[in-house]
């Protein structure tokens, strides 16, 4: 399908949307316009809160990917999974090294520490914990070494990462504030259709 | 004997404006907007509003923070959640005219007219350290009169021990109670004592100017020694009252936010740490103070387990 390549780009394109605007932004502050608001008044809040919901958003993402195919019938969605995937997987990691280094000073004990002593912080971990041997096996090699069955089962580990996810971001906001719960309630919805029995194409494939 | 003299600035009764004619200003206002007239356009461009004359009293020795990230960069909830919400939305805020009803265990209950108290007041002009408790700070040239003076003129019963302040809930105005992340209106509150403390100010301007809509116009609370949700904003009813009043982010989460509040780098917030805190403007953070750099402050605490009462 000549469709494919064009799709991939465009999801790519959409991926690092935030990460150009970020670095473009303290590429702004830092060389030519130190009064630049493009960051908020506070760009290391903002930047760590910005990666944080990419990472999030490009999770949902890749989660929506089997569901689409299930709705739609079209396969063509799947070539975007893995994309959204690693997407997902940098964006956390970028989450947790701005974290690393802009509150901890590169610390490894706070981090520990910080991961006990705080329940958001535990979810955050958990999230990327288990977003990391996806990440780590999502060449098709890595479907071969660990036979289809295995990597399907190790997969599921992006539920896990979905939940954490949205719990992480649930524990974050101060009051009652409805966005964190819009993620979740999405990821609820992706994961429900899950459940619905493969009618249509148990159909088609007989 | 008594002898109850009235402050220039407090509305006679017979000028009161009964609530039904008040409410109708909408209408009138409704028709002004329709003519183009909006007595709020410039109310959230800083640079637009009316200057105050001040005499400095205070000054914190540390520079301001930019008057674009003060009126820029705000926590009002009733204007939207993110930081630009109200400097984007709070327009629709009219500041003027404003009464604040002060009243409960007091001799002289009063109505206070902010236009003709920002007229008439003996303005200062302090520059405080600001703390949120979320972990930034800003260095504020705040205009206002020290609080005291207004407990002084309605004259409180013995019976007074608390303060308790609310913000106006109009839906009209404020397009962020529709949202529920707070039980509206906004309430705070604060011991006599600490209402009366020297530093306490009721402040109507920033800058030299009248306060912008997203800095609560026109008349708020600042409490430099305590964070930065403790200085309630556009102030509508001041009540004494004997027993501690409820308080709007300790009602919301009360494991997280105390009636006190003080600036503590030793007492962390249970999702994070109090110790330091980002400078607006500054890369790396610095340390917090005791008190936010107040130590002044610290006889209305003696004797008390800041950690049991945070």
């Amino acid at each position: 399908m000549p469709q494919i390549p064009l799709l991939r780009a465009a999801a790519h394109g959409v991926m690092a949307m935030p990460l150009v605007l970020l670095l473009w932004g303290w590429a702004e502050l830092l060389a030519w316009n130190p009064g630049s608001r493009m960051l908020t008044a506070e760009p290391v809040a903002y930047t760590h809160n910005a990666l944080g919901l990419a990472a999030l958003r490009a999770l949902l993402a890749s989660l929506s990917c089997t569901p689409l195919r299930r709705l739609t019938g079209w396969g063509g969605v799947m070539a975007l999974r893995r994309l959204f995937g690693l997407w997902a997987f940098a964006y956390g990691a970028m989450h947790l090294l701005f974290f690393l280094f802009a509150e901890l000073d590169w610390s490894l004990p706070a981090l520990a520490a910080e991961t006990a002593k705080r329940p958001f912080i535990l979810a955050g971990m958990v999230a990327f914990l288990a977003m990391a041997p996806l990440a780590a096996t999502s060449t098709a090699a890595a479907i071969r070494w660990l036979g289809a069955r295995r990597w399907q089962a190790l997969h599921r580990l992006a539920y896990v990462a979905g939940v954490a996810a949205c719990v992480h971001f649930l524990l974050r906001v101060k009051g009652f504030q409805w966005e964190p719960w819009l993620y979740l309630g999405g990821l609820a919805l992706l994961l429900l259709v899950r459940l619905v029995p493969r009618g249509r194409r148990a159909l088609r494939t007989s | 004997m008594h002898v109850r003299r009235t402050p220039s600035w407090a509305l006679p009764e017979r000028e009161v404006t009964p609530e039904a004619l008040y409410l109708n200003r909408r209408a009138v206002l409704a028709a002004m907007a329709a003519v183009g007239a909006s007595p709020a356009a410039a109310s959230t461009d800083p640079e637009k509003l009316a200057r105050i004359a001040t005499r400095r009293t205070h000054d914190a020795g540390e520079p301001p923070t930019p008057l674009a990230d003060v009126a820029g960069y705000n926590n009002f909830y009733e204007f939207g959640l993110d930081k630009g919400d109200p400097a984007r939305n709070a327009g629709t805020l009219r500041p003027s005219p404003w009464t604040v009803r002060v009243g409960g265990l007091v001799k002289s209950p009063l109505t206070l007219d902010v236009d003709r108290y920002i007229a008439r007041a003996p303005w200062e002009e302090r520059i405080y350290r600001f703390r949120c408790v979320e972990g930034w700070s800003m260095v504020i040239p705040w205009v206002g009169v020290p609080f005291a003076s207004l407990v002084r003129a309605v004259e409180p019963l013995g019976s007074a021990k608390y303060v308790a302040f609310r913000t106006l809930a109009d839906r009209e105005q404020m397009p962020g109670l529709r949202l529920p992340v707070l039980d509206w209106p906004y309430r705070e509150g604060l011991r006599l004592d600490e209402a009366m403390h020297e530093l306490t100010l009721l402040a109507v301007g920033v800058y030299g100017r009248r306060l912008p809509n997203q800095n609560g116009a026109p008349i708020r609370l600042v409490v430099p020694w305590k964070y930065g949700f403790k200085s309630v904003k556009s102030i509508v009813a001041i009540d004494f009252v004997e027993t501690q009043p409820e308080t709007s982010w300790n009602m919301a989460t009360p494991r997280e936010y105390g009636f006190y509040a003080n600036v503590n780098p030793n007492v962390d917030h249970p999702r994070w740490s109090q110790a330091r805190e980002r400078r607006i403007g500054e890369f790396r953070r610095r340390e917090t103070l005791l008190f936010n750099g107040y130590p002044e402050v610290a006889g209305l605490y003696a004797g008390m387990d800041l950690k049991r009462f945070f």
